[in-house]
Order: C-alpha cells, then sequence, then structure tokens
C-alpha cells in the first residue's frame, strides 16, 4: 500500500497502463508539457514521450473524435476533458459515434477509448464547471460511466478503464484530486461492480463519488447501522448488490451530487421499487441536489450538494418515521 | 451613484476618460490578483492585465444599444463597456451587489443595459450567440451590430468555423474580434494553430478580415469603426484580429512559467497604458502630473471600494432558487 492523493493515483494508473501496454496513448488540453491543470499527469510525458502524450488544441470535438478513430484502429486511447462541461462539444463523437461503432460494424470493430474529466461542485467555479453531468451518458448504450470515490478507486477504476474493450467514461470528482488515501497499485476494478463502504442492517445507502464520503460521514452522524454502497459504476450498474443489501434492510436512500430532475437514482429507486415492492419496509428514495444551477457565491455553493448534515437529517427521519422527509429547501420553505 | 450607461457615455470623444478607465481596469486587476492570493476570492480568475486598450477601443466605438458576448475573461471588457467596479468586483466575490448577484462569479459578467451579454466559461460559447443577436437585429431591421469577443484558442473549436460560416452565408451585422494574446490556456499559439495571423481564417468564409494593433486605442478604433460601418450598413460580417498579450498566467493556478525569456519584457514596452500616455502627452491632451494624479486616485478609490465590497451582503439562500425559468406573470 501506497498513502497518494487521487491525481497521484490517477497518474500511476495511467503510467501503469502505458507501462503494460504500448498501443496507450494519451491526449487533451495541456496535459503534457504543462501536466495537467489538476496535475493529473505529472511525469507522464517525460516518461512515454510525445509521440504517446500530446497536448492538443482547444479542439474537443476534434481530438475526442480522433481518440474514436485511433481506438477502432487499435490503439488505446485516453483522453482528458478538463471540465466535464467542455465535453459538450463532443458528445456527437461520444454518444452517437464512438458508442455506435461496435452496433453499426456488426460486431467487427471496438473503441477501447478512456475518457477521463473532472467533475463536481464545490470549489467555486461557477455554473459552467460545476456539474456532475452523469446523465449525458447514462442513457447511452454502448458506453460506461465510471466514478472514483478516493484513492483506490480512483486508481483501480482508470486501470479497468483503459483495459476495457469498450468506450469507458470516467467522471472524477474534482473536490477529491486532492484527498490522500493508501493505493495498493496493481489492484484492478471490476467495472459494474459496486464496493460496500460499510456493512449494517437497517437501512441501505447508495452514492457515488464524493457522495460516497459524504454519505459515510452522515450515517457516523445519524448513529445508524447502514450498508453503504458505493456504486462506481453507473452503466452497467450493479443490480444485484443493491437489491441484495435492500431486501435485506427494507429501507433504500440513493445520495446523489445532481439535480433532483432526471439523476441516476431514479433508475436505482425504479428497479428496487418494482423488484423488492413487498419487502419494503419504507418508501426508497433520494436525496439529490435542487433543480438549479451550481451558484457561485460560497454560502449558497455549501447548501448545493448534499451535506452530511442534511443526509444524517433524512436517514434519522427514514428510520424513525418511516415515510419519505422533505428536502431541505422545502423543510425551510425556501423553495417548493 | 454612477450608473453602467453613464460610464459608458463618458467615453465618448473623450480619450482621457477612456484612458482613466484603462487604469481603473488596471488597479481593479491589481486588487483582484492580491485579493485572491490572500484567499477571500473563492474558485478561479482570470485577469485582462494587457488588454485594456482593446476593451476602451471597444468601448468606446460601438453604441450601447450594440451588444457583445464575452469570454470568462472580461472583467476589462466589462469595466470598459460602463460595469461599475463595485458591481463587478461584487461578482468576482460572489456578493449580492455583483452583477449577477453573487451567483455568476469571476468568469460570468453580465449587464444588458450597456450591451453586455452573459459572458461565457466555455471556449468559442459567445460566438454563436453573437451570431444570433446580429440575426435578430438582421430580422428587426434595427441597426444595432454585434460582436463576438473571443481569444486566439478559440479559432481551433468547431463553434468558431459554424458562426463564421453562418454569419458570412447570410450577412449578419456581427463583428468577430479575436484577441490574440498567444496564449491558450497554458499553450502558446505555435504549438496549436500552424498558423500566426489567424485573420487569415476568415479568407475561406469570404468575409473581410484585418490584423489591427491591440495594444493601440486608435488602431482598435480604426479597425472598429470600419467594420461597424459595414455591418450598420447591411453588408455583413468582418473579422478583425486585434494582436495584443497576456501579461498574467491563464487563471490563478498559473504562474506562465513557460513563457520563452524576454518575451514579456519586449510586450511590456507595448503596454497599452504607455502606449496611450506617450499619444495623450504628445497631443498635450494630459500632463504627467495628471497622469500620476489618475493613477494615485484610481488606486485610492478602489481601495476604499474594495473594503466596502467585502462587507456588502452575502445573497440570500432564495437567490440560488431565482431566475431559472421565466417567472409566471400574476394576474390580477
Amino acid at each position: 500500500m501506497t498513502a497518494m492523493r487521487v491525481r497521484q493515483a490517477i497518474v500511476a494508473a495511467l503510467a501503469d497502463e502505458m507501462r503494460a501496454d504500448e498501443n496507450v496513448i494519451f491526449f487533451g488540453e495541456d496535459v503534457a508539457e504543462a501536466e495537467g491543470p489538476f496535475k493529473t499527469s505529472e511525469g507522464i510525458l517525460e516518461e512515454f514521450g510525445p509521440v504517446r502524450v500530446r497536448d492538443t488544441p482547444i479542439s474537443e470535438m476534434g481530438f475526442t473524435g480522433a481518440a474514436v478513430g485511433a481506438a477502432m484502429m487499435g490503439l488505446k486511447p485516453v483522453v482528458e476533458i478538463m471540465f466535464i462541461e467542455f465535453l459538450g462539444v463532443a458528445l456527437d463523437q461520444v454518444v452517437t459515434e464512438g458508442a455506435k461503432m461496435r452496433y453499426l460494424s456488426n460486431g467487427t470493430l471496438s473503441v477501447p477509448m478512456t475518457i477521463r474529466a473532472s467533475v463536481g461542485s464545490g470549489l467555486g467555479f461557477g455554473c459552467q464547471h460545476s456539474q456532475t453531468l452523469e446523465h449525458w451518458f447514462a442513457s447511452t448504450p454502448g458506453l460506461k460511466v465510471v466514478m472514483p470515490s478516493d484513492a483506490q478507486s480512483a486508481y483501480s477504476l482508470l486501470r479497468a478503464a483503459i483495459q476495457d474493450p469498450d468506450p469507458v467514461v470516467v467522471l472524477e470528482p474534482r473536490i477529491l484530486y486532492a484527498e490522500r488515501g493508501e493505493v495498493e497499485t496493481g489492484k484492478i476494478a471490476e467495472i459494474g461492480k459496486a464496493v460496500m463502504r460499510e456493512t449494517g442492517s437497517e437501512i441501505t445507502i447508495v452514492a457515488l463519488g464524493h457522495m460516497v464520503n459524504v454519505a459515510q460521514d452522515a450515517i457516523q452522524a445519524a448513529g445508524v447501522s447502514a450498508d453503504l454502497i458505493d456504486l462506481q459504476t453507473i452503466i452497467p450498474w450493479d443490480r444485484e448488490a443493491v437489491l441484495t443489501s435492500v431486501k435485506k434492510t427494507g429501507r433504500l436512500i440513493v445520495v446523489e451530487e445532481a439535480p433532483l430532475s432526471g439523476g441516476w437514482g431514479s433508475e436505482i429507486v425504479a428497479t428496487v421499487s418494482a423488484q423488492l415492492f413487498s419487502s419494503l419496509k419504507s418508501a426508497p428514495f433520494r436525496i439529490t441536489t435542487p433543480d438549479v444551477p451550481v451558484p457561485f457565491n460560497g454560502g449558497l455553493e455549501a447548501r448545493y450538494a448534499p451535506t452530511s448534515k442534511d443526509v444524517a437529517r433524512q436517514i434519522k427521519y427514514a428510520l424513525s418515521q418511516g415515510g419519505v422527509p422533505e428536502p431541505w429547501w422545502v423543510v425551510e420553505g425556501v423553495s417548493r | 451613484m454612477t450608473t453602467s450607461i453613464e460610464r459608458r457615455n463618458a467615453l465618448y470623444g473623450n480619450d482621457v476618460a477612456c484612458y482613466e478607465r484603462m487604469v481603473e481596469i488596471r488597479e481593479f486587476e491589481k486588487i483582484t490578483n492580491a485579493f485572491f492570493a490572500a484567499g477571500s476570492i473563492r474558485g478561479t480568475t482570470h485577469l485582462a492585465v494587457g488588454q485594456e486598450a482593446l476593451a476602451l477601443g471597444i468601448a468606446s466605438t460601438l453604441k450601447p444599444t450594440d451588444v457583445l458576448a464575452g469570454t470568462y475573461r472580461s472583467h476589462a471588457i466589462a469595466l470598459a463597456l460602463g460595469l461599475t467596479p463595485h458591481s463587478v468586483l461584487g461578482e468576482i466575490m460572489g456578493k449580492a451587489t455583483g452583477c449577477c448577484g453573487g451567483v455568476g462569479g469571476s468568469m460570468h459578467m453580465c449587464d444588458t443595459s450597456v450591451g453586455l451579454l452573459p459572458t461565457s466559461a466555455i471556449i468559442g460559447g459567445g460566438m454563436p450567440i453573437a451570431a444570433g443577436a446580429a440575426l435578430a437585429f438582421q430580422v428587426q431591421k434595427s441597426k444595432n451590430v454585434s460582436v463576438a469577443l473571443f481569444g486566439d484558442g478559440a479559432t481551433n473549436i468547431g463553434a468558431f468555423h459554424e458562426s463564421l460560416n453562418l454569419a458570412a452565408i447570410w450577412k449578419l451585422p456581427v463583428i468577430f474580434i479575436c484577441d490574440n494574446n498567444i496564449y491558450g490556456e497554458y499553450s502558446r499559439i505555435d504549438k496549436t494553430t500552424p498558423i500566426d495571423d489567424l485573420h487569415n481564417r476568415a479568407e475561406s468564409y469570404a468575409m473581410p478580415h484585418m490584423a489591427i494593433d491591440g495594444m493601440d486605442i486608435h488602431a482598435v478604433r480604426k479597425g472598429l469603426v470600419e467594420a461597424v460601418e459595414r455591418a450598420r450598413s447591411g453588408n455583413g460580417p468582418t473579422f478583425i484580429e486585434a494582436k495584443t498579450y497576456r501579461f498574467s498566467g491563464h487563471s490563478r493556478a498559473d504562474q506562465a512559467l513557460y513563457r520563452p525569456a524576454g518575451e514579456l519584457e519586449k510586450w511590456q514596452k507595448r503596454d497599452p497604458l504607455l502606449v496611450t500616455e506617450q499619444d495623450l502627452i504628445e497631443r498635450k491632451l494630459i500632463t504627467q502630473e495628471a497622469i500620476d494624479s489618475i493613477k494615485s486616485r484610481a488606486e485610492v478609490e478602489l481601495g476604499v471600494l474594495a473594503q466596502q465590497v467585502e462587507k456588502d451582503p452575502e445573497p440570500d439562500l432564495s437567490a440560488m432558487f431565482s431566475n431559472i425559468y421565466t417567472p409566471k406573470k400574476v394576474v390580477k
């Protein structure tokens, strides 16, 4: 085990894959000479050289699409998108081209590419640089989508993503880049497999990315016995882990850093409700952000994503009242 | 209290006022930088030091009814177009007094009373919008024009090419102003772009184009007057490449250690403040004493303002839920 920051775990995973397979190439904006705006490619250019490690112009559609093409010809490109919003101009290449190539080639072509993008709120980057936007990809068959929650998962998921024969989108919570953790290098995740962060009996909590840490603090604060499932993969998500846990606890809360409307957690709640309806002790529900853009002001942004305090309140409510608590903005009378 | 439109109107036909505004921008960015360094501003910031002449050339040529779509590096153009230092700094500090009520931040300036559309934090994001504004003016038979102000990095993004093409085929009253400050984020232009003279890209859209000295307000005005005239008279778009230099790094995180030795010093000799001072002195519109007093006054006034803005109220929690949809009209 080695202690490293999340951003260093990302560098380590990329370097390990580039050492293991010379088909792995890496490019993006200011990732080579400047070693990444968030220092997620420190030393990569130096070790692997300018043929495999490249700075690109500010041309996300061009270089993301080029990754699709290069992947179809046998390379394993990894591209970095500085802020997930910058992928907006390249969505066609990811969702409509890359994700469809195997389908449209009668199974003769693969697109073994990885898209890394920083996501999330909390750092004062404003509403055009703070979204998570999982749902851009979550309804696209052909893509896989993963999100790490700590240094180990950042390492293990990235290695799995690069090794995967299909296009994988790795959404990295920007707020975690500087966080430290113990990493077992060489440990590769299984895409589609959730990780049990905590085990308990009263309630199942499913979370993703930084919200796993928030939920863990909330469970402690609430003093309850909970299964905390770090989903890690949004598509294909680990139904078995979630259904097994909820069968045991009879209760489910999903914690999401995304707007109430259209979030990935709706899919979890819908599946659990349909499959385990008769064994549920109370209605499954989601804790999300309000349906608002991410505000810049620090005081407001601190209220945007679910907080451990508010998640603890809702866990306690669910266990004591048995119903679904109102979100904070309704409780506080700020919005409906 | 001076309004944005009053501050804007003060610029027309008054070169000394334009110079004073340039000094204001320079001092303003010093304060922004110091506040960031001290940790009293969160997030990121993109300073516009060195780009004052371009901002003032634009602001003193366009009418307040013309519109401009800008970028995340918009403190200079916002102040030039008329936004008060209070509303700009308030926004950067996330205060309720900011031009966006504190929910936008440093990259998001807006004041429709002087034609500043919300600035975009996405490279090239404002360019199709500027073309669209021009489309509205064309359909409405208005004489207004629209300006897209963007950096050299944007010339490699799809929105750039699509906007130029659309504007050209529809003869839209839009002016594309490329602020070529040589650096796109952390990369020097020669690493990302195979040509130096970016205005030549307009040639393939059969669009009139020119390069201008972006460090000289007169050169900016001269080029822009020609373009505005063309647009207002229904003869379509123009592409202007303003040669400038980014005196600061890309953002707060960037110390710009990648600059070739001597490059910054070379461009500092073309500092738009220096160029303007020499011009005003030569034309006997100002004395060195007056220059010194303008600078010290700006420093003092902005220092006082900064202390005031720090004490401004934070936005109310309800601000987070406001302005997302158009409110339903209350029927009486």
